[in-house]
């Protein structure tokens, strides 16, 4: 599912199916992106931060395109204990790589891998 | 302090910046040496494959200098002027020089870079260069087989580009200064479209003083709130997020700089100061 922001309309509630993960997407090229972000995540309720929620950073290959600084979005990612993941969508090898890493952590916070919760494998991803 | 010549000379410009690697056994006691080399070399790749008109000799000059005014510390390195001139021998006796491209080499306040650096080396990480393309490439390429050293272009991004916005902003200005100008590109349009954000200079200023709390400091902090004020006091009027475009281009009455790496000097007095965020700029790219 994607949103441009939070919260969701509620008109969908009923029949929307279990989130298990939310992935915030903010283009370094655009500090309305950020902002966005931001403001949507005061929508979000607080048991989705034990591992059930990540940042991705897209528009990283190019520095001199930088509207962000990297740092605010390492602070984002430490004061909601959530890890920053990084692609470069244009480029379709890491679109596919970063889409396989992102399903990979779905299926772990849906509970489908066995032995692995979705708070120890965020934990090992914001100290790798 | 810059004599008034050499400012002159700097001021009203539109300079293309790009970022120097240290140069290998690059002597100042040979800038004459330098100078013949190059006027060489230049005439040997300008006559490959140029048409050159019949009848008319076009000599080329180059002349390479020092300008000692132009450094932050004694530990900067003199900067190092090139002129190249053309000298047309028609029929006259009398020879005439036009200048045709000026390019200078720069440190200012460049110690991260040439403390680590041996003893062969020279830093001058900034070289600005104005006339044609042609004669940069030409010189660029000389500099590199020469001295072992690297140009890229010193592209400045959004977020540079908003740091100079403020700090410039803050500058105390004399009355009738130029307005402070922003020109953001919006993305993903089929026709790109360039929106110019005309700011009275005194207002901005006023607002840069709110938010700036110690005098002489700048933080990423007080850039942000003082963009985001110009941000939504735009969008309470045009309902459009400047946030989301790209800022492309920033112009004070102290200087205007480009994303693609193109600087003006405005105001003498700024100019050590503008060059020092350049050198910092040139090293984050050389690093």
């Amino acid at each position: 599912h994607l949103a441009t922001s939070l919260p969701l309309p509620s008109e969908g509630d009923h029949l929307r199916p279990r989130i298990d993960l939310i992935v915030f997407m903010i283009d370094i090229k655009n500090k309305y992106s950020l902002k966005n972000v931001e403001a949507s995540l005061a929508h979000v309720a607080a048991s989705f931060f034990l591992g059930k929620v990540c940042f991705l950073v897209t528009g990283v290959g190019r520095v001199n395109y930088c509207s962000v600084e990297m740092s605010s979005i390492w602070k984002l990612g430490d004061v909601y204990c959530s890890p920053v993941l990084y692609c470069e969508l244009e480029l379709e090898r890491i679109r596919v790589a970063t889409a396989q890493r992102l399903l990979r952590m779905l299926q772990i916070c849906a509970g489908h891998v066995p032995g692995v919760s979705a708070l120890s494998f965020s934990f090992l991803l914001r100290n790798s | 302090n810059l004599n008034s010549q050499t400012t002159a000379f700097l001021l009203r410009k539109r300079w293309a910046l790009y970022s120097v690697t240290p140069l290998y056994k690059f002597s100042r006691a040979h800038l004459k040496a330098y100078a013949k080399l190059l006027s060489a070399y230049i005439a040997t790749e300008k006559q490959k494959g140029l048409a050159v008109e019949v009848g008319v000799e076009l000599d080329i000059k180059v002349a390479v200098s020092s300008l000692p005014d132009l450094k932050g510390s004694d530990q900067d390195e003199t900067a190092i002027l090139v002129q190249i001139s053309l000298r047309s021998q028609a029929s006259q006796k009398m020879s005439e020089e036009k200048l045709v491209w000026s390019g200078w080499f720069c440190s200012v306040c460049g110690d991260d870079l040439s403390k680590n650096v041996p003893a062969d080396f020279t830093c001058l990480p900034v070289f600005l260069a104005n006339g044609a393309e042609s004669y940069t490439s030409i010189v660029g390429s000389w500099f590199q087989k020469t001295f072992d050293c690297c140009f890229h272009r010193l592209a400045i991004s959004p977020l540079n580009l908003s740091w100079m916005a403020a700090m410039w902003t803050g500058c105390k200005v004399e009355e009738n200064a130029s307005a402070i100008e922003l020109v953001f590109s919006v993305p993903h349009l089929p026709q790109s479209l360039d929106i110019s954000y005309a700011i009275h200079p005194e207002d901005a200023k006023a607002l840069w003083d709110t938010v700036q709390k110690t005098p002489g400091e700048i933080t990423q902090e007080e850039v942000d709130v003082f963009m985001d004020c110009l941000y939504s006091h735009f969008h309470r009027h045009f309902k459009i997020h400047l946030s989301a475009t790209k800022l492309v281009k920033v112009s004070t009455a102290i200087a205007s700089a480009h994303c693609d790496g193109i600087i003006k000097f405005l105001q003498s007095q700024y100019i050590t100061e503008v060059l020092m965020l350049l050198t910092e700029l040139a090293i984050s790219q050389i690093q």
